[in-house]
């Protein structure tokens, strides 16, 4: 079962049982787009980020990108960046790693973002998804397609928060600007 | 240049016509299927296998191998095929491994007709898979690119062929591969010998260089002594800092064993083996934790980790002991830290507000504040108890479990304890705690040999235990702990591989110094006096030259037949006294140049002594690794930076085991006449 989300829309994160989640994989893929013109072979390469910010009370604690591959506490991790994206296979290019037992108790949100390192806007990206993934039997639970693809450079993509016990998972798809997480601060505040 | 793919990373080809290398340890069935721009497989036709070994454009072996060579024209390759990807599998019904998880990680390399390589990629990370997509090359905008794949399946060739769209005809293809297969390996001549394992190969190619070229690396090579993985934290445990992994370390270990990797000695069979792959043998499988029943946590168990050996198990289960610790620590102090800042904000909050100062209002306010920050800190405190129990008892099932070198002086283990015949990968420098539990003590292990010399404080640290020591005692006790160093890393040593010096011009130390010079372990006396220390100098100076000369023109067996190859240890007390500017000089030299060449350095010094060189030797300082003989903090994690406190591994008062262990190395050595 896979939710296909649109902006705004929030699910929870139980199980189809009723368990809860224990661990899951927050997948970005994407494609560089073809260039229109006579030399069209040359496909510039893309550079996409994934990063997660982890908040505790909307105030930011601690951040996983390419810089920092692990949040200090170790519930979050980050595979690793890839500088070019993918061949249009639909598999993950970059993906974040959280497991939420472990989560320090006070982070009560994270939230998903996604830049574009080279400066490219998302024109020229195809087939740009964020997905999230129940890393323990792999079952795809959400999937938010990066659409249109507009002239901007970053995406605020979903943020995962505390619900009750659980977890819920909210699509921002939210457009801004900016080459790491860092210039995103202020797009991400007002979706706490 | 090649590029070395991770899973996922792709790179161009410049060149249709390539050649792909297979190289896996055992012998495996290596294929091919064809896909067009879909990723489906159209139909039988299009797989490449040994039943079938040739399509226009590819070509496989016929047989099953440990080693193969893929011929591919992607010119010759149909319009229609928008997809190559290579596979791998084990034949079944053979006899041999079931699945990868035993063997070891298969390297693939895309490479040209001339042999230069284009890319590689070992598939590292497969388990209870039996069939394997190792690489897939496909055409992009008219060019074509190879991507690093590694996806396996459990169930085999049949899965692999159905997940890429043969749904139908998979499980017979695949009976049909496994057949031809087997035919292939019935027809053969015999079944191929089994492969020994590497090292006993790296033997039969070293004797005659060996003995005198080894040019104090000789240990290196040992059997056993694995490179240390990539990104492997030891390195980066620095005092007070976090360093990158020096590259010089990897030198070090890789350092061609004369005769071995280097020069081939004449007549002697050619070393074939990867010189980053020590063993092709499948280890014996780790101990796994029994399952626990429900809500129970796992029970520990000793050797919970991967690695080649029980030894490599231990280590890198230590070092994860230590990352978990770190991280927890870090989870818990974060969550305290967000707490008190709440809580003040609130309270000024309430402070600020003009209502709260009538009435009970304000009280209230502050008591909730208050209330939130002890049930946050409460529930922080929860999950780091829990964290801790588990890593204690994880901690109690390790520790005994630990060779000598990794275990404490009071481990019983060192009553029973023999030269070894290879060194080992590690050695415990001492322990390290936090102040969030003091009784859980991470063992500090780090790879032998040493990449950095060691710096005995024998100075008035910060913290407050050392206060009542008056600066003769510290001095003391400075010494005590860098002989139980000293004396750890010759028990850790086969016997006659490691040569130690002395060096205490003042004669300051031979209280500490008396049960190594007793036992006669030493090279020779401690050196006394300026001239003991010029001679000293005179020595490992030229033994560093000789061999980084020998080792720089590829001559190792041109070394004099009477120079010492084993590991080197110079320990001085009461740094700088007794040296002269020539003899900092050459000391900075071998501080440098010796790690490399197997020449390391204990300094036993107090930085305040040597405060009239001002800041001229501050990079001396900075490149040893700073040991306190009292516990202190000044010990950094590589992942969270929190300050560890480092305790000595002392000998327990009033204990015999350094003399009965010292002892034993003297007995281990008089065959060698040492």
């Amino acid at each position: 079962m896979t939710v296909n989300m649109t902006k705004g829309q929030a699910i929870s994160l139980q199980k189809n049982d009723g368990g809860t989640l224990t661990a899951v994989r927050m997948g970005l893929g994407w494609q560089a787009a073809p260039r229109r013109g006579l030399f069209g072979t040359r496909t510039r390469e893309i550079d996409l980020d994934a990063s997660a910010v982890l908040f505790a009370d909307k105030q930011p604690v601690d951040v996983v990108f390419f810089r920092h591959l692990v949040s200090d506490d170790g519930s979050v991790r980050h595979t690793g960046d890839n500088l070019v994206g993918g061949v249009g296979q639909g598999g993950d290019d970059e993906a974040i790693l959280v497991d939420l037992q472990r989560l320090p108790v006070h982070i009560d949100q994270l939230v998903f973002t996604v830049n574009s390192f080279t400066g490219q806007t998302f024109q020229e990206v195809q087939n740009a998804f964020c997905r999230l993934v129940d890393e323990t039997n792999g079952q795809e639970l959400a999937r938010y397609t990066l659409d249109g693809g507009g002239a901007y450079t970053a995406q605020i993509m979903a943020k995962v928060h505390r619900a009750g016990s659980g977890w819920q998972m909210t699509a921002l798809g939210t457009a801004a600007n900016g080459r790491t997480f860092q210039d995103l601060m202020p797009s991400i505040l007002p979706h706490l | 240049m090649t590029a070395e793919l991770v899973r996922g990373q792709n790179h161009p080809l410049t060149q249709t016509r390539l050649e792909i290398r297979v190289s896996a340890g055992k012998p495996v069935v290596a294929g091919a299927t064809l896909s067009d721009e879909q990723g489906t497989v159209q139909g039988a036709e299009w797989v490449v296998h040994p039943g079938s070994p040739t399509l226009p454009g590819l070509e496989v072996s016929k047989q099953a191998a440990a080693d193969h060579r893929l011929a591919v024209d992607l010119g010759v390759l149909p319009e229609t095929v928008h997809r190559v990807s290579v596979l791998l599998a084990l034949p079944v019904g053979v006899g041999g491994p079931v699945c990868f998880g035993a063997v070891a990680a298969p390297f693939v390399a895309v490479t040209g007709l001339d042999g230069s390589e284009v890319a590689s990629y070992t598939i590292t990370g497969l388990d209870a898979e039996s069939a394997v997509v190792a690489l897939e090359l496909y055409r992009r905008q008219g060019a074509w690119k190879v991507r690093a794949i590694g996806q396996g399946y459990a169930g085999g060739l049949a899965e692999l062929l159905s997940d890429q769209g043969l749904t139908g005809a998979a499980g017979q293809l695949a009976q049909a591969i496994n057949d031809a297969v087997t035919q292939g390996l019935a027809r053969s001549v015999a079944a191929p010998p089994p492969r020994t394992s590497d090292e006993t190969r790296v033997r039969t190619a070293s004797p005659g260089a060996g003995a005198t070229g080894a040019g104090g690396s000789g240990a290196q090579g040992g059997p056993g002594m694995a490179q240390p993985p990539a990104g492997s934290p030891d390195a980066a445990l620095s005092a007070g800092s976090v360093s990158p992994m020096d590259p010089r370390s990897a030198a070090s270990g890789a350092q061609p064993a004369p005769g071995g990797g280097g020069a081939p000695s004449p007549g002697g069979p050619v070393n074939y083996t990867h010189p980053r792959r020590q063993t092709a043998a499948p280890p014996p499988p780790p101990p796994t934790a029994t399952p626990a029943g429900s809500g129970q946590p796992v029970q520990p168990v000793a050797g919970d980790a991967t690695g080649w050996s029980m030894e490599e198990r231990l280590y890198n289960q230590v070092w994860g002991m230590f990352e978990d610790l770190a991280r927890t620590a870090a989870a818990y102090r974060s969550a305290v830290d967000f707490a008190d800042s709440r809580m003040e904000q609130e309270l000024d909050k309430a402070l600020s507000d003009p209502r709260s100062r009538i009435g009970g209002t304000g009280d209230a306010a502050r008591a909730a504040a208050r209330a939130k920050h002890a049930q946050l800190v409460d529930q922080a405190r929860e999950v780091l108890d829990r964290d801790i129990a588990q890593l204690r008892a994880e901690a109690d099932v390790v520790e005994p479990a630990l060779p000598p070198a990794y275990a404490r002086w009071d481990n019983p283990v060192w009553h029973a304890y023999r030269a070894p015949t290879e060194i080992p990968m590690a050695l415990r420098l001492g322990d390290l705690h936090l102040p969030e539990r003091t009784d859980l003590r991470i063992p500090m292990l780090v790879r032998l040999p040493l990449e950095r010399g060691l710096w005995i404080d024998s100075g008035r640290s910060s913290s407050a235990t050392t206060s009542f020591a008056d600066s003769g005692q510290l001095r003391r006790l400075a010494m005590d702990a860098a002989v139980a160093h000293a004396a750890r890393l010759i028990a850790a040593y086969p016997a006659g591989e490691f040569t130690v010096h002395v060096i205490d011009a003042a004669g300051s130390g031979a209280g500490p110094l008396a049960p190594l010079v007793a036992a006669g372990v030493l090279d020779g006396p401690p050196a006394v006096g300026a001239a003991g220390v010029s001679g000293v100098f005179a020595k490992l100076t030229q033994r560093v030259d000789l061999v980084q000369m020998a080792i720089r023109s590829g001559a190792t067996d041109a070394l004099p037949p009477d120079l010492d190859t084993a590991q080197q240890l110079l320990i001085v007390n009461d740094f700088p006294g007794g040296f002269d500017d020539r003899a900092v000089t050459q000391l900075r030299y071998l501080a440098d140049e010796g790690p490399d060449v197997g020449v390391h350095l204990m300094l036993v010094a107090d930085r305040e002594d040597a405060a009239a060189y001002g800041p001229l030797l501050d990079p001396l300082w900075r490149s040893l690794l700073r040991l306190t003989p009292v516990p202190d903090d000044h010990l950094a994690d590589p992942w969270v930076g929190h300050a560890w406190t480092y305790e000595p591994p002392l000998v327990p008062p009033g204990s015999q085991v350094l003399h009965d262990v010292m002892n034993q190395v003297a007995a281990a050595r008089r065959p060698w006449n040492r």
